[in-house]
């Protein structure tokens, strides 16, 4: 499911004065306020769905695999979710 | 370090929608989350682009050790739910 299909399934479930535009215009400022927080290092917790936060890698040193050189990989942040224990449940059981 | 929750996004959106009310503002994000969960649930991935995929992915049966004991014990097949950060939210969070 891609983003617009969120977009129409949503569409499809709320009260009829809201247009797909509205629809759309909230389901970009959810997702923009997600990034925006992990952006600025704050963490997201989303009853039901799930947690996120940014995890801290260390420096290291990697090797390309082809050429066997190696390649300083420097520090950086990334993105990591946590799934909440409800849903972790149910797809597994799927 | 802060934590953003449903409450901090139902504000934002309520800020940035025109016409509608805070509890309007609190159901859509709601049905947001319940359509990503229901599609999650079916074992269907969701796609956002600029954010990230959520995946279902299928983990085969294999052989665990109790690291207490050293006994050793069958780890059912199952499925679970991972998250894969689009390149674009990767790079924002490193500049």
């Amino acid at each position: 499911m891609t983003k617009s299909d969120l977009i129409e399934a949503v569409a499809a479930n709320m009260p009829e004065h809201w247009t797909k535009k509205d629809v759309e215009s909230a389901v970009n400022t959810i997702f923009g306020a997600m990034k925006h927080a992990l952006v600025s290092g704050d963490r997201i917790e989303i009853r039901g769905l799930g947690s996120f936060r940014v995890k801290e890698r260390r420096p290291r040193i990697g090797r390309n695999p082809k050429t066997g050189a190696r390649v300083d990989i420097p520090a950086r942040k990334v993105p990591h979710f946590t799934v909440g224990k409800h849903l972790k449940a149910r797809v597994e059981a799927t | 370090m802060a934590t953003m929750t449903k409450a901090d996004i139902v504000e934002q959106v309520y800020d940035n929608l025109d016409g509608f009310s805070k509890k309007e503002s609190a159901d859509i994000v709601e049905m947001v989350f319940e359509s990503i969960k229901e599609t999650l649930e079916t074992g269907e991935k969701i796609k956002i682009s600029g954010f990230g995929n959520f995946v279902v992915r299928q983990k085969k049966e294999r052989t665990g050790r109790n690291p207490q004991t050293g006994e050793e014990i069958r780890i059912a097949p199952r499925k679970v739910l991972t998250f894969k950060p689009s390149q674009v939210l990767k790079n924002a969070i490193n500049t």
